[in-house]
Protein backbone atom coordinates (compact mmCIF):
# COMPACT_ATOMS: atom_id res chain seq x y z
CA UNK A 1 0.00 0.00 0.00
CA UNK A 2 2.44 2.35 0.96
CA UNK A 3 4.20 2.04 -3.02
CA UNK A 4 0.67 2.80 -4.32
CA UNK A 5 0.47 5.71 -1.69
CA UNK A 6 3.77 7.04 -2.63
CA UNK A 7 3.12 6.74 -6.75
CA UNK A 8 -0.37 8.22 -6.10
CA UNK A 9 1.57 11.58 -4.35
CA UNK A 10 4.27 11.81 -6.86
CA UNK A 11 1.74 11.43 -9.86
CA UNK A 12 -0.49 14.46 -8.42
CA UNK A 13 3.21 16.19 -7.50
CA UNK A 14 5.07 16.09 -10.91
CA UNK A 15 0.98 17.04 -12.86
CA UNK A 16 0.67 19.63 -10.19
CA UNK A 17 4.82 20.68 -11.19
CA UNK A 18 4.19 20.67 -14.70
CA UNK A 19 0.96 22.49 -14.97
CA UNK A 20 2.04 24.86 -17.93
CA UNK A 21 2.95 22.16 -19.96
CA UNK A 22 -0.14 19.77 -19.23
CA UNK A 23 -3.49 22.78 -18.58
CA UNK A 24 -4.83 23.31 -22.04
CA UNK A 25 -5.30 27.31 -20.79
CA UNK A 26 -3.89 29.87 -18.10
CA UNK A 27 -6.03 29.88 -15.22
CA UNK A 28 -6.75 33.20 -15.88
CA UNK A 29 -7.58 32.74 -19.35
CA UNK A 30 -11.83 33.06 -20.15
CA UNK A 31 -13.49 31.65 -22.43
CA UNK A 32 -16.38 34.31 -22.56
CA UNK A 33 -18.38 31.76 -24.73
CA UNK A 34 -19.15 29.15 -22.74
CA UNK A 35 -19.26 29.74 -19.35
CA UNK A 36 -20.83 27.59 -16.83
CA UNK A 37 -19.55 24.83 -19.59
CA UNK A 38 -20.35 21.04 -18.68
CA UNK A 39 -17.62 18.85 -19.00
CA UNK A 40 -16.23 18.10 -22.52
CA UNK A 41 -13.32 17.16 -24.63
CA UNK A 42 -12.26 20.89 -24.89
CA UNK A 43 -13.11 21.36 -21.01
CA UNK A 44 -12.70 18.03 -18.94
CA UNK A 45 -13.81 19.63 -15.94
CA UNK A 46 -16.45 22.36 -17.28
CA UNK A 47 -15.92 25.97 -17.02
CA UNK A 48 -16.43 28.50 -14.43
CA UNK A 49 -18.95 31.28 -14.06
CA UNK A 50 -16.67 33.40 -15.72
CA UNK A 51 -15.56 30.70 -18.39
CA UNK A 52 -11.96 29.69 -17.21
CA UNK A 53 -11.14 26.05 -17.42
CA UNK A 54 -11.94 24.45 -14.28
CA UNK A 55 -9.11 21.46 -14.99
CA UNK A 56 -6.88 24.20 -15.47
CA UNK A 57 -7.29 26.10 -12.74
CA UNK A 58 -6.90 22.22 -10.91
CA UNK A 59 -3.61 21.82 -12.51
CA UNK A 60 -2.22 25.30 -11.37
CA UNK A 61 -4.65 25.41 -8.02
CA UNK A 62 -2.22 21.66 -7.12
CA UNK A 63 0.69 23.52 -7.68
CA UNK A 64 0.12 26.40 -5.06
CA UNK A 65 -1.35 24.19 -2.36
CA UNK A 66 1.62 21.05 -2.78
CA UNK A 67 4.32 23.76 -3.18
CA UNK A 68 2.81 26.07 -0.33
CA UNK A 69 2.00 24.08 2.12
CA UNK A 70 5.25 22.00 2.54
CA UNK A 71 7.60 25.38 2.65
CA UNK A 72 5.16 26.64 5.06
CA UNK A 73 5.49 23.33 6.66
CA UNK A 74 9.63 23.76 6.69
CA UNK A 75 9.28 27.30 7.90
CA UNK A 76 7.62 26.22 11.12
CA UNK A 77 9.58 23.13 11.61
CA UNK A 78 12.59 25.73 11.28
CA UNK A 79 11.14 27.94 13.45
CA UNK A 80 9.98 25.39 15.87
CA UNK A 81 13.18 23.31 15.88
CA UNK A 82 15.20 26.46 16.44
CA UNK A 83 13.17 27.53 19.90
CA UNK A 84 13.06 23.78 21.16
CA UNK A 85 16.72 23.54 20.65
CA UNK A 86 17.67 26.92 22.42
CA UNK A 87 15.20 26.25 24.89
CA UNK A 88 16.47 22.72 25.38
CA UNK A 89 20.10 23.27 25.68
CA UNK A 90 20.18 26.54 27.69
CA UNK A 91 17.28 25.66 30.10
CA UNK A 92 16.75 27.79 32.97
CA UNK A 93 15.17 31.06 32.72
CA UNK A 94 15.55 31.03 29.15
CA UNK A 95 13.74 27.76 28.69
CA UNK A 96 11.28 28.71 31.11
CA UNK A 97 10.38 32.20 29.24
CA UNK A 98 10.37 30.20 25.66
CA UNK A 99 8.08 27.72 26.74
CA UNK A 100 5.46 30.34 28.26
CA UNK A 101 5.52 31.87 24.80
CA UNK A 102 4.78 28.44 23.44
CA UNK A 103 2.03 27.90 25.73
CA UNK A 104 0.92 31.19 25.28
CA UNK A 105 0.81 30.73 21.11
CA UNK A 106 -0.51 26.99 21.86
CA UNK A 107 -3.54 28.13 23.66
CA UNK A 108 -4.98 30.61 21.18
CA UNK A 109 -6.78 29.18 18.76
CA UNK A 110 -5.25 28.88 15.71
CA UNK A 111 -8.36 29.88 13.47
CA UNK A 112 -9.71 32.79 15.26
CA UNK A 113 -5.91 34.09 15.60
CA UNK A 114 -5.69 33.52 11.49
CA UNK A 115 -8.84 35.82 11.14
CA UNK A 116 -7.61 38.53 13.28
CA UNK A 117 -4.00 38.79 11.97
CA UNK A 118 -5.73 38.38 8.31
CA UNK A 119 -8.32 40.96 8.62
CA UNK A 120 -4.91 43.54 10.31
CA UNK A 121 -3.51 43.01 6.82
CA UNK A 122 -3.97 45.62 4.04
CA UNK A 123 -6.84 45.05 1.90
CA UNK A 124 -5.03 46.25 -1.38
CA UNK A 125 -2.76 43.21 -1.43
CA UNK A 126 -2.20 41.38 -4.53
CA UNK A 127 -3.06 37.62 -5.22
CA UNK A 128 0.46 36.35 -4.83
CA UNK A 129 0.81 38.44 -2.16
CA UNK A 130 -1.74 36.92 -0.40
CA UNK A 131 -0.48 33.29 -0.82
CA UNK A 132 2.17 34.56 0.55
CA UNK A 133 0.76 35.77 3.62
CA UNK A 134 -2.01 32.92 3.79
CA UNK A 135 1.16 29.73 4.32
CA UNK A 136 3.46 32.63 5.94
CA UNK A 137 0.75 33.03 8.74
CA UNK A 138 -0.12 29.57 8.69
CA UNK A 139 3.37 28.59 9.48
CA UNK A 140 3.89 31.24 12.29
CA UNK A 141 1.03 30.09 14.56
CA UNK A 142 2.26 26.22 13.78
CA UNK A 143 5.20 25.66 14.49
CA UNK A 144 4.66 25.18 18.90
CA UNK A 145 4.31 21.72 18.97
CA UNK A 146 7.54 21.22 16.83
CA UNK A 147 9.00 23.04 19.64
CA UNK A 148 7.78 21.32 22.45
CA UNK A 149 9.14 18.07 20.71
CA UNK A 150 12.21 19.57 19.92
CA UNK A 151 12.80 20.98 23.48
CA UNK A 152 11.94 17.13 24.82
CA UNK A 153 14.17 15.67 22.27
CA UNK A 154 17.42 17.98 23.17
CA UNK A 155 17.06 17.23 26.90
CA UNK A 156 17.38 13.63 25.93
CA UNK A 157 20.68 14.24 23.71
CA UNK A 158 22.59 17.08 25.81
CA UNK A 159 24.34 14.76 29.06
CA UNK A 160 24.80 12.09 26.46
CA UNK A 161 28.29 10.92 25.97
CA UNK A 162 28.74 12.18 22.94
CA UNK A 163 28.01 15.75 23.76
CA UNK A 164 29.93 15.90 26.66
CA UNK A 165 32.86 14.77 25.32
CA UNK A 166 32.14 17.58 22.27
CA UNK A 167 32.34 19.92 25.66
CA UNK A 168 35.24 18.15 27.09
CA UNK A 169 37.21 18.83 23.90
CA UNK A 170 36.53 22.71 23.96
CA UNK A 171 33.81 22.68 21.41
CA UNK A 172 32.10 26.34 21.56
CA UNK A 173 28.49 26.07 22.72
CA UNK A 174 26.64 27.13 19.77
CA UNK A 175 29.16 24.18 17.81
CA UNK A 176 27.58 21.84 20.11
CA UNK A 177 24.22 23.04 19.49
CA UNK A 178 24.30 23.38 16.16
CA UNK A 179 27.00 20.79 14.71
CA UNK A 180 26.34 18.29 17.31
CA UNK A 181 23.29 17.78 19.18
CA UNK A 182 20.99 19.75 15.63
CA UNK A 183 22.59 16.58 13.77
CA UNK A 184 20.88 13.72 15.90
CA UNK A 185 17.22 15.69 15.58
CA UNK A 186 17.12 15.68 11.87
CA UNK A 187 14.35 12.68 12.44
CA UNK A 188 12.33 14.65 14.79
CA UNK A 189 12.50 17.52 12.75
CA UNK A 190 11.68 15.28 10.16
CA UNK A 191 8.48 13.90 11.43
CA UNK A 192 7.04 17.04 12.81
CA UNK A 193 7.65 18.71 8.77
CA UNK A 194 5.05 15.27 7.94
CA UNK A 195 3.22 15.94 10.43
CA UNK A 196 2.25 19.56 9.47
CA UNK A 197 2.09 19.17 5.54
CA UNK A 198 -1.54 17.70 6.17
CA UNK A 199 -2.67 20.22 8.79
CA UNK A 200 -1.79 23.14 6.38
CA UNK A 201 -2.73 21.95 3.38
CA UNK A 202 -6.56 21.32 5.13
CA UNK A 203 -6.07 24.80 7.28
CA UNK A 204 -5.21 26.60 3.34
CA UNK A 205 -8.54 24.84 2.42
CA UNK A 206 -10.51 25.81 5.05
CA UNK A 207 -9.42 29.04 5.01
CA UNK A 208 -9.54 29.60 1.70
CA UNK A 209 -13.34 28.24 1.36
CA UNK A 210 -14.26 30.81 4.02
CA UNK A 211 -12.55 33.43 1.46
CA UNK A 212 -10.03 34.19 3.52
CA UNK A 213 -7.37 32.69 1.88
CA UNK A 214 -5.91 32.59 -1.54
CA UNK A 215 -7.41 35.71 -3.42
CA UNK A 216 -8.87 35.43 -7.30
CA UNK A 217 -8.06 34.85 -9.68
CA UNK A 218 -5.27 32.94 -8.31
CA UNK A 219 -6.11 29.07 -7.72
CA UNK A 220 -5.72 26.62 -4.60
CA UNK A 221 -7.54 23.82 -3.76
CA UNK A 222 -9.14 25.66 -1.10
CA UNK A 223 -10.56 28.68 -3.11
CA UNK A 224 -11.48 26.12 -5.99
CA UNK A 225 -13.95 24.50 -3.55
CA UNK A 226 -15.29 27.32 -2.54
CA UNK A 227 -17.84 27.04 -5.48
CA UNK A 228 -19.22 24.89 -3.39
CA UNK A 229 -21.06 27.66 -1.37
CA UNK A 230 -24.28 27.42 -3.57
CA UNK A 231 -24.39 24.01 -3.04
CA UNK A 232 -27.52 23.94 -5.72
CA UNK A 233 -24.76 23.95 -8.04
CA UNK A 234 -23.14 21.03 -6.47
CA UNK A 235 -26.24 19.17 -7.13
CA UNK A 236 -26.28 19.55 -11.12
CA UNK A 237 -22.18 19.72 -11.10
CA UNK A 238 -20.93 17.26 -9.35
CA UNK A 239 -16.98 17.21 -10.89
CA UNK A 240 -16.87 20.61 -8.59
CA UNK A 241 -15.59 18.35 -6.02
CA UNK A 242 -12.59 17.57 -7.95
CA UNK A 243 -10.20 19.52 -5.74
CA UNK A 244 -11.84 17.42 -3.06
CA UNK A 245 -11.13 14.03 -4.52
CA UNK A 246 -7.43 15.39 -5.10
CA UNK A 247 -6.66 16.64 -1.66
CA UNK A 248 -8.43 13.29 -0.22
CA UNK A 249 -5.68 11.31 -2.66
CA UNK A 250 -3.10 13.50 -1.68
CA UNK A 251 -3.49 13.53 2.57
CA UNK A 252 -4.89 9.52 2.22
CA UNK A 253 -1.40 8.98 0.48
CA UNK A 254 0.39 10.21 3.15
CA UNK A 255 -1.25 8.88 6.05
CA UNK A 256 -0.49 5.32 4.30
CA UNK A 257 3.24 6.63 4.00
CA UNK A 258 4.01 8.15 7.49
CA UNK A 259 1.40 5.65 9.49
CA UNK A 260 4.00 4.80 11.67
CA UNK A 261 4.24 8.72 12.58
CA UNK A 262 0.65 9.48 13.10
CA UNK A 263 -0.51 11.58 10.19
CA UNK A 264 -3.34 13.58 11.04
CA UNK A 265 -2.94 13.24 14.74
CA UNK B 1 -5.66 19.23 52.16
CA UNK B 2 -4.43 22.07 54.48
CA UNK B 3 -5.46 25.31 53.64
CA UNK B 4 -2.14 26.76 52.54
CA UNK B 5 -2.09 24.12 50.26
CA UNK B 6 -5.86 24.90 48.84
CA UNK B 7 -4.40 28.38 48.48
CA UNK B 8 -1.07 27.43 46.50
CA UNK B 9 -3.49 25.29 44.10
CA UNK B 10 -5.57 27.72 43.18
CA UNK B 11 -3.59 30.39 42.86
CA UNK B 12 -1.41 27.99 40.71
CA UNK B 13 -4.74 27.64 38.60
CA UNK B 14 -6.14 31.26 38.53
CA UNK B 15 -2.48 32.37 37.32
CA UNK B 16 -2.00 29.54 35.08
CA UNK B 17 -5.32 30.80 33.37
CA UNK B 18 -5.21 34.44 34.03
CA UNK B 19 -1.71 34.90 33.16
CA UNK B 20 -2.22 33.75 29.87
CA UNK B 21 -5.44 35.69 29.05
CA UNK B 22 -3.53 39.21 29.94
CA UNK B 23 -0.70 37.83 27.77
CA UNK B 24 -2.75 37.57 25.08
CA UNK B 25 -4.93 40.88 25.71
CA UNK B 26 -1.93 42.50 25.42
CA UNK B 27 -1.16 41.01 22.18
CA UNK B 28 -4.34 41.57 20.99
CA UNK B 29 -4.08 45.37 21.69
CA UNK B 30 -0.61 45.18 20.33
CA UNK B 31 -1.91 44.03 16.64
CA UNK B 32 -5.41 46.19 16.96
CA UNK B 33 -2.83 49.49 17.62
CA UNK B 34 -0.47 48.27 14.44
CA UNK B 35 -3.58 47.58 12.28
CA UNK B 36 -3.31 50.08 9.27
CA UNK B 37 -6.15 52.83 9.62
CA UNK B 38 -6.04 52.47 13.63
CA UNK B 39 -6.55 55.53 15.18
CA UNK B 40 -7.61 57.63 11.95
CA UNK B 41 -10.49 59.68 12.28
CA UNK B 42 -12.47 59.87 9.01
CA UNK B 43 -13.54 63.60 9.93
CA UNK B 44 -9.60 64.06 9.36
CA UNK B 45 -10.33 64.17 5.73
CA UNK B 46 -13.28 66.41 6.08
CA UNK B 47 -12.60 69.87 4.42
CA UNK B 48 -15.10 71.81 6.63
CA UNK B 49 -12.50 71.12 9.34
CA UNK B 50 -9.45 74.06 9.74
CA UNK B 51 -5.92 72.58 10.18
CA UNK B 52 -6.60 73.48 13.98
CA UNK B 53 -9.60 71.36 14.16
CA UNK B 54 -7.82 68.03 12.83
CA UNK B 55 -4.71 68.99 14.77
CA UNK B 56 -6.95 69.06 17.60
CA UNK B 57 -8.88 65.28 16.24
CA UNK B 58 -5.28 64.04 16.02
CA UNK B 59 -4.59 64.94 20.03
CA UNK B 60 -7.70 63.90 20.91
CA UNK B 61 -6.94 60.30 19.16
CA UNK B 62 -3.68 60.41 20.23
CA UNK B 63 -3.83 57.93 23.41
CA UNK B 64 -5.80 54.75 21.70
CA UNK B 65 -2.31 54.88 19.45
CA UNK B 66 -0.06 54.16 22.57
CA UNK B 67 -0.45 50.49 23.08
CA UNK B 68 0.13 50.49 27.01
CA UNK B 69 -3.06 53.38 27.33
CA UNK B 70 -4.86 51.25 24.95
CA UNK B 71 -3.86 47.90 27.12
CA UNK B 72 -5.61 49.26 30.17
CA UNK B 73 -8.76 51.37 28.86
CA UNK B 74 -9.28 47.49 27.60
CA UNK B 75 -8.98 45.63 31.04
CA UNK B 76 -10.82 48.65 32.82
CA UNK B 77 -13.36 48.14 30.14
CA UNK B 78 -13.85 44.62 30.74
CA UNK B 79 -13.82 45.01 34.02
CA UNK B 80 -17.39 46.32 34.15
CA UNK B 81 -17.99 44.16 31.68
CA UNK B 82 -17.63 46.72 28.62
CA UNK B 83 -15.80 45.04 26.10
CA UNK B 84 -16.10 47.97 23.31
CA UNK B 85 -18.57 48.12 20.46
CA UNK B 86 -18.43 46.40 17.30
CA UNK B 87 -17.44 48.75 13.94
CA UNK B 88 -19.17 45.93 11.67
CA UNK B 89 -22.22 45.75 13.66
CA UNK B 90 -22.53 49.01 15.18
CA UNK B 91 -23.83 47.03 18.82
CA UNK B 92 -21.84 46.82 21.63
CA UNK B 93 -19.60 43.39 21.80
CA UNK B 94 -21.23 41.95 24.52
CA UNK B 95 -24.48 42.09 23.31
CA UNK B 96 -23.59 40.09 20.32
CA UNK B 97 -21.55 37.78 22.02
CA UNK B 98 -24.53 36.73 24.21
CA UNK B 99 -26.82 36.50 21.39
CA UNK B 100 -25.24 33.97 19.61
CA UNK B 101 -23.33 31.95 22.53
CA UNK B 102 -26.45 29.77 22.74
CA UNK B 103 -26.16 28.72 19.35
CA UNK B 104 -22.49 28.09 19.32
CA UNK B 105 -22.53 26.35 22.60
CA UNK B 106 -25.68 23.62 21.23
CA UNK B 107 -23.17 23.08 17.83
CA UNK B 108 -20.22 22.20 20.36
CA UNK B 109 -21.89 20.27 22.74
CA UNK B 110 -24.14 18.49 19.94
CA UNK B 111 -20.31 17.77 18.12
CA UNK B 112 -18.65 16.97 21.13
CA UNK B 113 -21.30 14.12 22.18
CA UNK B 114 -21.34 12.62 19.17
CA UNK B 115 -18.00 12.54 18.23
CA UNK B 116 -16.96 11.27 21.52
CA UNK B 117 -19.77 8.93 21.52
CA UNK B 118 -18.54 7.59 17.86
CA UNK B 119 -14.79 7.90 18.25
CA UNK B 120 -14.97 5.86 21.79
CA UNK B 121 -17.53 3.34 21.09
CA UNK B 122 -15.72 2.27 17.85
CA UNK B 123 -12.21 2.08 19.11
CA UNK B 124 -14.22 -0.20 22.04
CA UNK B 125 -15.24 -2.30 19.50
CA UNK B 126 -11.92 -2.80 18.07
CA UNK B 127 -11.00 -4.60 21.50
CA UNK B 128 -13.47 -6.87 21.22
CA UNK B 129 -12.61 -10.07 19.93
CA UNK B 130 -16.32 -10.44 17.98
CA UNK B 131 -16.05 -7.09 16.72
CA UNK B 132 -12.25 -6.60 15.99
CA UNK B 133 -13.04 -7.74 12.15
CA UNK B 134 -14.71 -4.21 11.58
CA UNK B 135 -11.74 -2.31 12.38
CA UNK B 136 -9.82 -1.96 9.58
CA UNK B 137 -12.77 -0.17 8.07
CA UNK B 138 -12.90 2.17 11.22
CA UNK B 139 -9.55 3.02 10.80
CA UNK B 140 -10.08 3.48 6.90
CA UNK B 141 -13.24 5.48 7.31
CA UNK B 142 -11.81 7.99 10.33
CA UNK B 143 -8.44 7.83 8.09
CA UNK B 144 -10.82 9.40 4.92
CA UNK B 145 -12.78 11.66 7.21
CA UNK B 146 -9.43 13.32 8.65
CA UNK B 147 -8.61 14.03 5.27
CA UNK B 148 -11.51 16.16 4.98
CA UNK B 149 -11.81 19.70 5.65
CA UNK B 150 -14.56 20.84 8.14
CA UNK B 151 -16.05 23.04 5.43
CA UNK B 152 -16.47 20.45 2.99
CA UNK B 153 -17.68 18.18 6.30
CA UNK B 154 -20.28 21.03 7.10
CA UNK B 155 -21.28 21.32 2.86
CA UNK B 156 -22.13 17.43 3.21
CA UNK B 157 -24.18 18.05 6.26
CA UNK B 158 -25.72 20.49 4.39
CA UNK B 159 -26.50 18.29 1.67
CA UNK B 160 -27.66 15.98 4.11
CA UNK B 161 -30.09 18.51 5.69
CA UNK B 162 -28.64 17.30 8.98
CA UNK B 163 -27.93 19.27 12.04
CA UNK B 164 -24.72 22.07 12.41
CA UNK B 165 -23.48 19.72 15.08
CA UNK B 166 -22.71 16.79 13.17
CA UNK B 167 -20.51 18.34 10.80
CA UNK B 168 -18.63 19.27 14.16
CA UNK B 169 -19.01 15.71 15.10
CA UNK B 170 -17.31 15.02 11.74
CA UNK B 171 -13.88 16.90 12.96
CA UNK B 172 -13.99 15.02 16.27
CA UNK B 173 -14.68 11.71 16.04
CA UNK B 174 -12.18 10.55 13.51
CA UNK B 175 -9.45 12.49 15.93
CA UNK B 176 -11.05 10.40 18.78
CA UNK B 177 -11.12 7.24 17.38
CA UNK B 178 -7.61 7.01 16.25
CA UNK B 179 -6.39 8.30 19.65
CA UNK B 180 -8.68 6.16 21.89
CA UNK B 181 -7.41 3.01 19.18
CA UNK B 182 -4.06 3.67 20.05
CA UNK B 183 -4.46 3.46 23.82
CA UNK B 184 -6.33 0.71 23.82
CA UNK B 185 -3.91 -0.95 21.76
CA UNK B 186 -1.21 -0.08 23.38
CA UNK B 187 -3.14 -1.02 27.24
CA UNK B 188 -4.08 -4.25 25.61
CA UNK B 189 -0.78 -5.26 25.26
CA UNK B 190 0.27 -4.70 28.87
CA UNK B 191 1.59 -7.49 31.00
CA UNK B 192 -1.32 -7.32 33.53
CA UNK B 193 -3.98 -7.12 30.25
CA UNK B 194 -2.56 -10.39 28.43
CA UNK B 195 -2.33 -12.36 31.95
CA UNK B 196 -5.64 -11.39 32.74
CA UNK B 197 -6.92 -12.13 28.90
CA UNK B 198 -4.80 -15.87 29.89
CA UNK B 199 -7.07 -16.68 32.96
CA UNK B 200 -10.02 -16.55 30.93
CA UNK B 201 -11.40 -12.90 31.66
CA UNK B 202 -13.79 -11.72 29.19
CA UNK B 203 -13.26 -8.79 26.70
CA UNK B 204 -16.02 -6.36 28.41
CA UNK B 205 -14.24 -6.90 31.71
CA UNK B 206 -11.11 -7.04 29.63
CA UNK B 207 -11.69 -3.29 28.90
CA UNK B 208 -13.62 -2.21 31.48
CA UNK B 209 -11.15 -2.89 34.73
CA UNK B 210 -8.02 -3.05 32.87
CA UNK B 211 -7.88 -1.06 30.04
CA UNK B 212 -10.34 2.34 30.55
CA UNK B 213 -8.44 2.49 33.94
CA UNK B 214 -4.94 2.66 32.72
CA UNK B 215 -6.32 4.75 29.23
CA UNK B 216 -7.99 7.41 31.70
CA UNK B 217 -5.31 10.10 32.09
CA UNK B 218 -4.78 10.58 28.48
CA UNK B 219 -8.28 10.44 27.93
CA UNK B 220 -9.09 13.32 29.63
CA UNK B 221 -6.26 15.41 28.55
CA UNK B 222 -7.27 14.46 24.74
CA UNK B 223 -11.21 15.71 26.08
CA UNK B 224 -9.27 19.20 26.89
CA UNK B 225 -7.89 19.24 23.60
CA UNK B 226 -10.85 18.54 21.10
CA UNK B 227 -12.65 21.61 23.04
CA UNK B 228 -9.94 23.58 20.93
CA UNK B 229 -10.30 20.88 17.96
CA UNK B 230 -14.29 21.61 18.00
CA UNK B 231 -13.91 25.45 18.20
CA UNK B 232 -11.74 25.33 15.37
CA UNK B 233 -14.01 23.48 13.25
CA UNK B 234 -17.11 25.36 14.75
CA UNK B 235 -16.25 28.45 12.36
CA UNK B 236 -16.55 26.72 8.60
CA UNK B 237 -19.41 25.22 9.98
CA UNK B 238 -21.68 27.97 10.72
CA UNK B 239 -20.75 29.37 7.80
CA UNK B 240 -21.40 26.89 5.91
CA UNK B 241 -24.57 25.93 7.67
CA UNK B 242 -25.78 29.45 7.74
CA UNK B 243 -25.88 28.80 11.83
CA UNK B 244 -25.79 32.20 13.59
CA UNK B 245 -23.18 31.11 16.20
CA UNK B 246 -19.88 33.00 17.37
CA UNK B 247 -18.24 31.38 14.72
CA UNK B 248 -20.28 32.85 12.04
CA UNK B 249 -19.69 36.27 13.90
CA UNK B 250 -15.62 35.52 13.48
CA UNK B 251 -16.17 35.32 9.94
CA UNK B 252 -18.57 38.64 9.24
CA UNK B 253 -15.67 40.23 11.69
CA UNK B 254 -12.74 39.14 9.42
CA UNK B 255 -14.08 40.29 6.33
CA UNK B 256 -15.71 43.42 7.71
CA UNK B 257 -12.20 43.62 9.24
CA UNK B 258 -13.81 44.74 12.92
CA UNK B 259 -10.59 44.09 14.89
CA UNK B 260 -12.66 44.99 18.59
CA UNK B 261 -14.93 42.42 17.56
CA UNK B 262 -12.49 39.59 16.32
CA UNK B 263 -9.83 40.53 18.99
CA UNK B 264 -12.51 39.84 21.65
CA UNK B 265 -14.28 36.53 20.34
CA UNK B 266 -10.48 34.91 20.30
CA UNK B 267 -9.31 35.95 23.83
CA UNK B 268 -13.33 34.25 24.97
CA UNK B 269 -12.15 31.51 22.80
CA UNK B 270 -8.67 30.94 24.43
CA UNK B 271 -10.74 31.17 27.69
CA UNK B 272 -12.57 28.55 26.67
CA UNK B 273 -9.80 26.66 25.76
CA UNK B 274 -7.57 27.27 28.85
CA UNK B 275 -10.48 26.77 31.34
CA UNK B 276 -11.19 22.95 29.10
CA UNK B 277 -7.17 22.23 29.58
CA UNK B 278 -6.64 23.50 33.09
CA UNK B 279 -9.57 21.85 33.90
CA UNK B 280 -8.62 18.30 32.28
CA UNK B 281 -4.66 19.00 33.94
CA UNK B 282 -6.56 19.35 37.21
CA UNK B 283 -8.47 16.37 36.79
CA UNK B 284 -5.81 14.18 35.89
CA UNK B 285 -3.42 15.42 38.70
CA UNK B 286 -6.00 14.79 41.04
CA UNK B 287 -6.58 11.10 39.22
CA UNK B 288 -2.31 10.05 40.21
CA UNK B 289 -3.27 11.57 43.75
CA UNK B 290 -6.20 9.08 44.40
CA UNK B 291 -3.83 6.23 42.26
CA UNK B 292 -1.03 6.89 44.95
Amino acid sequence: MKRVALVLVSVVFVTALAANLIAPAGYEKQFRDSPNARPSRQFPLGTDELGRDRFSRLLYGSRVSLLLAPAAAAFATLLGATLGLVAGYAGGWLEGLILRFTDLFASMPGLFLLFTLRAILPLNVSPGVSVCVTFSLLALLGWTSGARVVRAAVIQVRNSNYVLQARAMGCRPLRVLFIHIAASLRPVAATQFWLYVPVFLLAEANLSMLGLGVTEPLPSWGNLLSELQNYRAFLEAPWLLAPAVLLLIVLGSLQFLFADREVGQ
Amino acid sequence: MTVARFGRVAVTALSSLILPLLAAGFLATLLITLAPGFGVDERELDNRFSAEGVANIRRSMAPQRNVLISYFSYLKGVSHGDLGVSRAFDRPVVQLLKERAAVTGINLAVGLSIGWAAGFLLASSGMLRRLSALRPAWVTCSGAMLCIPSALAAFAVVVMNGPAGLAVAMAIGPRIFRYADNLFRAGGRRAHVLCARAKGLSDYRLLVNHIYPSALPELIALAGVSVNIALGAVIPVEVFCDRPGIGQLAWKAALGRDLPLLVNITLMVTAVTLIANRTSDMLIRALGRRAL
